[in-house]
Parts: C-alpha cells; structure tokens; sequence
C-alpha cells in the first residue's frame, strides 16, 4: 500500500456482543481525510454497530478508538463525540417529527452555537445575532440539497426520499469532520438514489467532508466510495480499492455463497 | 344570560389551574416519557418554601421570597435528575415513573419536617374583590392568576419555539438517540425541564395556595389535573391549556345547570367522565400525537 496520512479515526481490534452473539469480532478500521469509505456487507454482518461504537452509542467490549490520533475515553458520551465532529445519519430515519425540515437541520447546529440558555433569555443583542447567523448557514444547507420548499413542512409530512435528505442536511449542518452515514439510499427508487449520491459526492469532493457509508446498492459503492470494507458476521474480510474488492473471491464467497452453490 | 357567563367565566378561571398544573406534567413527559407523580408534590413544596421564606421563617420582601423560592426548585430539579434519575437512564419509562412517586413521597416527607403539616395562609396581598363588567362579577384574584398563566405559557411558547436551548428540548422529546447524535447532552435537558417544571409548579402551588390555603392536600391537585391530560393528550402544551379551560368551565356549568336535576355533586365526577368520551373517540386525545407503531 502506498503511503497514506494519518486517518482521521481509527478502531482497532473492536470486539462487542450482545448476550451470546458475537456482532464484531475483532474488526480494525481506519477512515482518512477527505475519502468516501463503504462498508458493506450481507444483513447482520455489524455494520450498524461499527457505526454505533464510532458515534458511541454502543461501547466496544475490546478495542480502541482513536480519533485525530487520541485515543478516546472508554466511556465517551454520544453527545461529547458528537461535539468533537462525529455526525450520523441513521438506518430508519431518526428526524425529530414534530419540527419543520428548517427547525431539524437548525438542531443540527447546536453544537456550534454557545449563548447558554441565561443570555438566550435574557441578552438578546448576542442570541439574536448568533441565531441569524447560523440560519445563514442553514440556508446555504438547504440550497446545497435543493430542500427550499419544503423547509417549513413539518418532516413527518414529508415523503420518505425527503425525510432522508433533511436528515443528510442535519449532519452536515453540524460541519463535522467526519460523516457517518447509515443506508442514506435505502428504499429509494432510481433517481432518488442518484440524488443522494450526487449530494454524498459533493459533499465530498466540493465541501470537502470525509464520509463513511454503509449502503447495499453495489452500483453504487462502486460509482462514489474511494475505498471499501467488507464485514461478513463480524470479521473484516477485505479491504481495498471498488477494483479490488470486485475481484476478491472471499467477497464473492459472502455474496454469493460458496463456490458451486 | 348574565348568570350564564359569569358561571362559565368562574369556570374558565379555574381551569386556567387545572391547565397550570397539567403544563408541568407536559413538560416532563415530553421530555423523558415520564408522567411525573411529584409534580402535585413539587407545587405543595414550592407553596410551603415560599411561605417558610415570607413569614413562617424569615420574613423577605415578597420578590426575593419569589426568586429564593425558584432557587429551591432548581436545586430540587439538580438534585432528582442527577441523584433519581440518572441511573435510570435507558431503563423502561415504568422504572422512571416508580422512582417519581419516591421523589413525590420524599418531597412530602421533607416538606412535613422543615414547615410542619398545619395549613398556611398565603397572602399575596391581591385583594379578593369581585368587580363588575358589564352585569358580570369577575374576581380581582383570577383576573391576575390567569394573567401569570398567560405570560408563563406564551413565555413557554416562545422559549419552545425560539430559543436554542428550546428546540434542543423539542429534540430530546422527539427522539433521544437523534438528540445525543447531534451533541444534545441528555442529562442537561433533562435538567432544564425540571427546572422549567419546577417554576410552573411554583406558579401553580402559589396560585392555589392563595386561594386554598398551603396544606398538603395540594399534592392531590395532580389528580384532577389527570382528565386534563387526557383530554388534551399528554404530550401537548396547547392541549393542557385548553383541556384546562374546557374542564373547569365544563364542570362548574355542569354542576350549576345539570347538577341541581340529578342531585348535585357533579364537579368531583365530571371531569373523568368527560375524559372517558375522549378517549373512547381520541385515545391520545385532542391535541396529543398519534403513536403509530410500525410492525
């Protein structure tokens, strides 16, 4: 392999289980600046949970993580990781339902706006001034995903493809220096999906955003991602460029079942 | 028609506590799914801390009686979400919902043993005098309680809606893993909405303290605040008001029209039973979000 830069966040070695069952075992993983990662697999296979110990809603039984070279505190809350630049999307859509798409990408950004609840009360000069400006920024979100008319529907009015792309929009509305998204295009028809992966590219490419993704649609994968992980019931078996993990028969063999079957 | 309004009006007046008391409950289970038993406790406590504050065992102007006793809300709401209900966190909303009738039983408990059980005047120096409007008789002291409750709710409504500090709130209500992934800190919020809990039952220990008396029967006020819940659905700040409003105007219409024909005593019974209609047609009731489950 040739030289690369110090990922941005790496796990090493991350065993976790769920009373008997064994979700990962032992899978290392790194994710550097400004590449898009796959990590694909057949149903079961951790996927989710890796992304889980990354955002710290689950903590690994064994293993560290490491993020911008620090090794992270065992016992790391979802919020704090969250404030140092993790952000995700989630499987099943985790919209906050009662609030409009504006108000859900607006939540988004409450890491990066500091007036505490006093001075929001009381010094409105300041409050004011910071909630103009993050409403900017919020705009030039819901420009980049071409979300303008429906920014003040409620998002569980919105159709799903929608919900989806509000979702995307409060990921990004925290700037974060790392993007973990869960199946942004599941359950998309066709040129739903190429929506999203334009908007995952840019992100990307012009933005800037380094991305993590679990997504099933190979097609996919292959178009957008730089590198790609392969899990198969909780072991890493490949790793490697789409090329490469076209041609790698372990991943053929977990697709599609052993040779000759 | 005259008698009719001013029965209709007294009726509103007392539902504007009836929808005091429900708010604080709003507040808490939207917020962690919790219907809180110690919000009745909470009121009783902050009516008995203000009158310990105002005569009983300093005697402080009324406003810094007003601030020190929001301070011991606060204290209180640190005090149950890091020592109550922090190791609970993630467990079954039943195992929150037990712990909040400790925190109702110890609340009572403290209370007896700092201010005593006998029931305590509370003057707030609003005189009692109804006034006309028109032929309609309106009480001075109603007129200024349902003015604090305007001014809380329409704060609330703005503090909701407008604030960071708010839409992080609406966040943790409607999704706590989203909340957390965003860098909303749990405890925090949960923090702040007991604090904001704490000052509606200030409100509303005071509002009935002056027009009951601080005895701990108050603690008991919850319960008719429950048909409020569950006509304006519990997890709806709107709801609780006018739920609020339509229960105490409903009741007191129902007792002075109806009640005489049927032998009277209908205001205690009333209010559930027009809680059972609603939820026979609205199970979530009026206002209250529908919880659809995907199977």
């Amino acid at each position: 392999m040739n030289e690369k830069p110090e990922p941005i966040l790496r796990a090493e070695d991350i065993h976790i289980s769920f009373g008997g069952l064994k979700a990962l075992n032992g899978v290392s993983l790194e994710i550097y600046p400004g590449e898009i990662l796959a990590i694909i697999g057949p149903n079961g296979a951790g996927k989710t949970t890796m992304l889980n110990i990354i955002n710290g809603f689950y903590k690994p039984d064994e293993g560290r993580i490491f993020f911008e070279g620090k090794e992270r505190p065992r016992r790391m809350k979802p919020d704090r990781i969250a404030a140092q630049g993790i952000a995700r999307t989630f499987q099943n859509l985790a919209l906050f339902r009662g609030m409009s798409a504006l108000g859900n990408i607006m939540v988004g950004r409450t890491m990066m706006m500091h007036s505490n609840i006093f001075s929001q009360a009381l010094y409105w000069g300041f409050s004011q001034k910071e909630e103009i400006e993050h409403r900017e920024a919020v705009e030039r979100i819901i420009d980049f995903l071409q979300i303008e008319n429906i920014r003040r529907t409620p998002a569980s009015m919105l159709p799903y493809g929608m919900q989806k792309r509000v979702e995307l929009g409060r990921a990004l509305a925290a700037e974060p220096k790392l993007l973990l998204l869960d199946e942004p295009m599941a359950g998309m028809n066709l040129e739903e999906k190429e929506d999203i992966a334009r908007f995952v590219l840019d992100a990307n490419e012009e933005l800037g955003y380094t991305i993590a993704l679990i997504e099933h649609d190979m097609g996919v994968v292959m178009d957008i991602c730089d590198r790609i992980a392969v899990l198969d019931f909780g072991n890493k078996i490949a790793e490697g460029s789409p090329d490469e993990i076209k041609a790698n028969p372990e991943v053929i063999k977990a697709y599609l079942g052993t040779a000759g079957g | 028609m005259t008698f009719f309004f001013e029965v209709l009006i007294t009726g509103l007046m007392v539902g504007i506590m009836y929808s005091l008391v429900a708010i604080g409950f709003v507040l808490i289970f939207k917020a962690s799914e919790v219907f809180n038993m110690a919000q009745g406790a909470m009121s009783l406590f902050a009516g008995l801390a203000l009158v310990g504050f105002l005569e009983q065992y300093l005697q402080l102007p009324l406003w810094l009686a007003i601030i020190c006793t929001v301070a011991v809300m606060t204290v209180w709401a640190y005090a149950v979400v890091f020592v109550v209900l922090k190791p609970l966190v993630a467990r079954p909303p039943l195992m929150l919902f037990m712990a909040t009738f400790g925190v109702m039983y110890l609340m009572e408990g403290i209370g007896q043993s700092i201010y005593g059980t006998q029931a305590k005047g509370l003057n707030l120096g609003i005189p009692d005098i109804p006034f006309e409007v028109s032929g309609i008789f309106l009480s001075t002291f109603d007129l200024f309680f349902a003015g604090v409750a305007a001014v809380l709710v329409i704060g609330l409504v703005w503090f909701f809606q407008k604030t960071r500090s708010g839409r992080a709130l609406r966040a943790v209500s409607d999704d706590h893993e989203a909340a957390l992934s965003v860098g909303i800190p749990l405890l925090r919020a949960w923090t702040i909405t007991w604090i904001v809990a704490g000052v509606v039952a200030t409100v509303a220990g005071v509002a009935w303290g002056t027009r009951l008396g601080v005895q701990f029967s108050l603690s008991f006020i919850a319960l008719k605040s429950l048909p409020v819940l569950i006509i304006g659905g519990i997890d709806s700040i709107p709801g609780a008001i006018i739920a609020g409003l339509i229960v105490g105007a409903g009741e007191n219409l129902g007792e002075v029209f109806i009640g005489p024909s049927v032998g009277g005593g209908i205001q205690t019974f009333f209010p559930y039973l027009l809680a059972l209609v609603v939820l026979y047609f609205k199970p979530y009731g009026l206002f209250g979000k529908e919880i659809i489950e995907r199977v």
